[in-house]
């Protein structure tokens, strides 16, 4: 079977790997390119963890052949970050409590970003379809479609629509990044 | 043809922990050259939050920030011991034991940096930013990296410590069956509105109010999560998850996958409130009790009770399908004498 050189711009940068015929978008961004935001769930295109962009519209990348988004353009979850500020999405998903495990997180946040760049101020029920095809199995999908309205109202400019609902503040940080965080701060 | 609402609730009291053979769970924190405290577990983290739980537990005993913990789950063949994260024990049985050794690592701490500020430990005190300082004169402080270096490269010692909580196997007396089988108990209430369809059977689950009472809530943002995320694997439960007629005998046509078994979607996501009662447990790491799998139990009959209400079909085998909503709405007319 012939191997392909892919060429894609992947958020921003011209990046090209090899693909079989069988190489799926989401195997190539994750084992070729080292893309590991988008997860793989089910491989059959069900529960939405692996969606990415494609040339803007959000698609499940375990069901897209790689050779297929030649000259593409792929947004993943690692674009929407400088690394130091979050997108208005990421911050209204963290201040709005709305992971809890993460794994369905890049995926729900790459299907709320294409929600809002076609449409700025979804309804309830616009953001419940949007993320319809993205499966949660912690948080009851509420704590979702909230920070979805909430990163909508911050990107409008408007005031935020809702605030978290414990009244403690944000949630504390996870081991996970404190024992980042921890060398620059001792 | 009609659309009947219905209101009931279902209230749930439920066990922290197990009584096998006994049900202990250990901890061990050490120092890092850079005054970060390692907490190790076999304790599993499968996204319900107990390496946060453990993290604040650590930092709050030994008065260091979150920043400092780093807790690591890495591998239970060389870890210290875990009976596991089920019975809804993981904040219980961890949280006490990172306590504990806490503790120790935080005595230790305190040794070594009196012996370079030249005070005695007793009267020194963390200020919560990651300094140790003597009380009552606050400029007389050393940062914890500090005295993790002085500990590794002068003083020669380890600031680590042990932790175990241990809940004791308990027998049943004989004549009375009496035994302890648990270490808490919390308790919870749920009333949930339905919608039923009467033409099609198919109930629609429209809001769940939870009320729970679970000793102190260690993180009320994930407290709240952890009961709204459970809450609506109950309605999973109560109208949704079927795997009839082919579990168990056959799994080659049953659902296999997420698009075959069917749990609720965000549009079938119910508007929930939820409010925390907290009656610290003296057994509980600072007061906490379990939560874990109690979260998905009220909704259920709380479901089942709101049907009854709407439409007056009791239903008591889940899930409480289209068809089971029909059958029995066709009992009841069979049973209303003929006009």
């Amino acid at each position: 079977m012939t191997v392909k050189i892919v060429n894609l711009k992947l958020n921003g940068v011209d990046k090209a790997f090899m693909a079989r015929p069988e190489t799926t978008l989401l195997l190539g961004l994750r084992e070729q390119l080292g893309m590991m935001g988008a997860k793989r769930g089910c491989a059959q295109g069900a529960c939405g963890s692996c969606t990415v962009l494609l040339d803007g519209s959000p698609v499940v990348s375990c069901l897209v052949p790689a050779v297929t988004v030649d000259g593409s353009t792929v947004g993943t979850v690692e674009g929407l970050s400088d690394g130091q500020v979050l997108s208005d999405v990421q911050q209204a998903f963290l201040d709005g409590f709305a992971t809890q495990c993460g794994f369905c997180t890049p995926g729900m946040i790459m299907s709320a970003e294409a929600l809002l760049e076609r449409n700025p101020d979804p309804t309830t029920e616009e953001v419940q379809e949007a993320i319809s095809g993205n499966v949660c199995r912690c948080t009851g999908y509420e704590p979702i479609i909230t920070a979805i309205l909430d990163a909508a109202a911050r990107r409008r400019g408007t005031t935020a629509a809702t605030t978290p609902e414990t009244d403690e503040g944000p949630p504390p940080t996870t081991a996970y990044e404190s024992s980042e965080g921890m060398r620059a701060d001792v | 043809m009609a659309l009947l609402r219905g209101r009931g609730y279902a209230s749930v009291n439920y066990p922290t922990g197990m009584n096998l053979g006994g049900d202990p769970s250990q901890a061990l924190i050490h120092a890092t050259t850079m005054g970060g405290f390692v907490v190790s577990l076999s304790s599993v983290d499968l996204g319900q939050g107990l390496k946060t739980i453990a993290a604040q537990c650590a930092a709050e005993t030994l008065g260091m920030p979150m920043d400092n913990v780093i807790v690591d789950t890495a591998d239970t063949d060389t870890g210290p011991h875990c009976m596991g994260t089920f019975a809804s024990r993981g904040t219980h049985r961890v949280g006490n034991a990172v306590i504990m050794a806490a503790r120790e690592a935080r005595e230790v701490m305190l040794q070594v940096a009196a012996e370079e500020l030249e005070v005695d430990a007793d009267d020194l005190e963390t200020d919560g930013s990651g300094f140790v300082r003597l009380k009552g004169s606050p400029e007389t402080k050393i940062h914890v990296q500090d005295i993790a270096l002085a500990a590794h490269f002068k003083q020669g010692r380890t600031i680590s410590g042990r932790g175990i909580f241990l809940k004791e196997r308990s027998y049943p007396v004989p004549e009375t069956g009496e035994m302890d089988p648990d270490s808490a108990q919390a308790h919870a209430c749920t009333v949930a509105e339905v919608e039923v369809d009467d033409e099609t059977g198919i109930v629609t689950v429209l809001s769940l109010h939870n009320a729970y009472e679970i000793g102190r809530a260690l993180n009320p943002a994930m407290v709240t999560q952890q009961v709204e995320g459970g809450a609506w694997m109950g309605v999973s439960h109560a109208v949704f998850e079927a795997t009839e007629p082919y579990y168990p005998s056959s799994r080659a046509h049953g659902p296999v996958d997420f698009c075959e078994y069917l749990m609720p979607g965000p549009a079938e996501t119910p508007v929930q409130t939820s409010v925390i009662l907290e009656r610290p447990a003296s057994n509980g790491p600072f007061g906490a009790k379990g939560i874990g799998e109690m979260t998905a139990n009220a909704p259920i009959p709380a479901v089942a009770n709101a049907i009854f209400d709407a439409c007056g079909v009791r239903i008591t085998v889940m899930p409480f399908t289209p068809e089971s909503i029909l059958r029995g709405l066709d009992e009841l007319r069979d049973a209303e004498p003929s006009a």
